[in-house]
């Protein structure tokens, strides 16, 4: 059984143990006493949030549910989960940490605010990252998945480890604007953090590593592998002809960069975009000081991209035509560092773009955006 | 207020009451828990260690943080100190046998705000008569990619960039007239722990001779000095008009961390 088959199932028991208590008691002869006390408060209940899930009705996560795994066809992950064994309290913990506004100076802005699960958790709405006070960052939040796989993190590369990336944004004065030890001390301030630091790591005891350790294992489950391409791989679908088409454009014209099965081959280029003169941003070039490495940008990962535009490192683009007709058009920001791949853009006629945007589709991964394990409790 | 005693004194029996009630078959000494310290104080080992007392100075006078211009560099540039900190790493000792030993987990932070982070504790030591020492300033290229560190390591210290993972292994921050920056600022973060600017240098202060006897009921204290105004002189003379603010690996960073390869001396060894 796959994961969406699990997800789809624990939901349909939940809906016929629900059903089966309104139709034990209706049959009961209790049918008065049930209708007042019962079924007219719940029906009342339910028509205040209209649509919303019944919060009586929590969709649990289960110990099953949080083990780590190498998707068939996957390399081997870049994150050692043995030094940090997920478990259920850890995950729940980092789950809650990571839509916890309090890990932000003002208690505003949580990691979830700018990484949205209904977006493979990134941010359809802005351009650039929001931050506390109403301020915008200068780069694009990005969707995330397949973490464990990465080397480093963030467009510029500068974060090496997975532990230590949410260090990045809670300490960035665009974005969350605190320091680490006022987090800590408002953890520990919480009702329910200790116990939670408890139940994760053995005793109560709140430190940076356990923070970032609990993020890490929320974060690294967040395992895209069941889009329609996936699913193609193992043999459970079949593309239409267009798609197949598309995914041989693809593999000729876009895969140096964008490898599969990730969709990044976790290198910096310079992919021709004239820097935005407002911000002039160096890229790459900000961490190793080195002017080769000026307005390099991490390659993103294209799964999910349905779901996360706006896209480039600065968000340029709102649409993936725009994307594709920055590559195959002649505007080209020549510079000295411009992927050489690039210099003359990459030829690709109507029809091309109009495959590949079908493969592309292809890419978008639903289990991972429905499953109730990764959202806001 | 006699009410009050009453209710009290009733409480204190009930709460001994129900205490009673728990016999604990772990720790029968009934003297009553006290919750741990929110900062334990650093543990005194009486024997089998090395304390590493470091004195800091600024040339020939002590270093005191506050906002007097009480100090002049070798270029001429007055200056306060605001903040003194290195990590001292990887400590290894050398006997009179010529077998070393090394110090495991060896991280530590020096903050001259912090008296009790002066003093270092090596312990678990083997007894031995010791003549030499070495130690890192900085953490090893190792540390800087394990992910999330703790105690001397954890990225809450303040001696780690966020936005471009890693430590920083040295850090002065004070003003002067001479700066240019804001509020007349000198800011000199040494840090990069990988490639040509990278910024960890191994020291191997000498004993004079002395030697350093530890045996399982004695702590031998070696006292050394650490001078901040040898970040400025030797063979780089840094202008502080020129040189403000220093906060990315690059030959600037490193020329400094050049400098200040002779600023630790042992000055003495107290058996």
């Amino acid at each position: 059984m796959n994961r969406s088959d699990a997800i789809h199932r624990h939901a349909q028991d939940k809906l016929r143990r629900c059903g089966a208590f309104i139709l034990r008691n209706i049959f009961a002869g209790r049918r008065i006493v049930f209708l007042f006390v019962v079924l007219f408060p719940t029906l009342f209940v339910w028509l205040i949030p209209g649509c919303t899930v019944d919060p009586d009705i929590p969709i649990e996560t289960t110990a099953e549910q949080v083990k780590f795994y190498v998707p068939q066809g996957f390399p081997q992950p870049n994150y050692d989960f043995s030094m940090n064994p997920v478990t259920l309290d850890g995950f729940k913990l980092g789950r809650k940490l990571f839509y916890d506004p309090k890990l932000s100076r003002d208690n505003t802005v949580s990691c979830g605010f700018c990484h949205q699960q209904v977006s493979a958790f990134a941010n359809t709405n802005h351009q650039v990252s929001h931050g506390v006070d109403g301020l915008l960052g200068t780069r694009n939040a990005p969707g995330l998945w397949n973490l464990a796989w990465h080397t480093t993190f963030m467009w510029d590369g500068g974060i090496t480890h997975i532990e230590l990336q949410p260090l990045g944004p809670i300490t960035n004065p665009v974005e969350m604007d605190e320091t680490i030890a006022n987090v800590i001390t408002k953890l520990n301030a919480d009702a329910e953090y200790p116990g939670m630091f408890e139940a994760a790591f053995g005793n109560d005891t709140i430190t940076t590593q356990r923070i970032t350790q609990a993020i890490a294992q929320f974060q690294g489950l967040m395992i895209s592998d069941d889009s329609k391409y996936d699913r193609v791989l193992r043999g459970g679908a079949t593309f239409t002809q267009q798609e197949e088409f598309g995914l041989a454009t693809f593999r000729s014209k876009c895969a140096s960069c964008h490898t599969e099965p990730l969709f990044t081959d976790h290198l910096y280029h310079n992919n021709g975009l004239a820097p935005e003169p407002t911000i002039m941003d160096a890229g790459r070039m900000i961490i190793t000081g080195n002017p080769a490495d000026s307005m390099k940008f991490k390659t993103p990962s294209l799964r999910n991209i349905a779901l996360t535009g706006p896209y480039m490192h600065d968000g340029r683009f709102t649409t993936i035509s725009q994307c594709l007709d920055h590559y195959s058009g002649g505007n080209m920001y020549q510079s000295a560092t411009l992927d050489p791949a690039l210099s003359g853009g990459i030829p690709l006629t109507a029809q091309e773009k109009s495959d590949l945007t079908a493969f592309l589709m292809t890419l978008t991964d639903y289990t991972l955006i429905n499953d109730p394990k990764f959202a806001e409790q | 207020m006699k009410s009050t005693f009453r209710f009290f004194a009733a409480l204190v029996f009930a709460a001994s009451l129900i205490a009673a009630c728990k016999p604990d078959p772990v720790d029968p000494d009934p003297t009553p828990v006290t919750p741990a310290p929110v900062t334990p104080g650093p543990v005194i080992p009486t024997g089998s260690a090395i304390c590493i007392n470091f004195n800091n100075v600024v040339g020939s006078n002590p270093l005191i943080l506050d906002n007097v211009y009480r100090y002049v560099n070798l270029n001429g540039d007055s200056f306060n100190v605001q903040t003194y900190r290195y990590y001292i790493s990887n400590i290894s000792f050398t006997d009179n046998l010529g077998n070393t030993w090394y110090e495991l987990e060896s991280y530590h932070l020096i903050d001259a705000a912090d008296t009790n982070s002066l003093k270092v504790y090596v312990d678990s030591m083997p007894a031995g008569t010791y003549t030499s020492i070495r130690f890192m300033v900085g953490v090893d290229s190792t540390r800087n990619v394990s992910g999330a560190q703790t105690g001397a390591l954890d990225p809450v210290n303040g001696m780690f960039w966020t936005w471009s993972s890693g430590y920083i292994m040295a850090k002065f921050e004070g003003h002067s007239p001479s700066s240019t920056s804001g509020f007349n600022l000198v800011v000199y973060h040494i840090a990069g722990y990988a490639g040509q600017y990278a910024g960890q240098r191994w020291f191997t202060p000498t004993f004079n001779s002395a030697t350093a006897i530890v045996t399982s009921n004695t702590v031998p204290v070696i006292h050394i000095n650490s001078d901040l105004n040898e970040w400025f002189q030797t063979p780089n003379v840094m202008d502080f008009s020129s040189y403000s603010v220093v906060n990315a690996p690059d030959a600037i960073s490193s020329g400094i961390a050049d400098n200040y390869l002779d600023m630790f001396t042992v000055t003495s060894i107290q058996n």
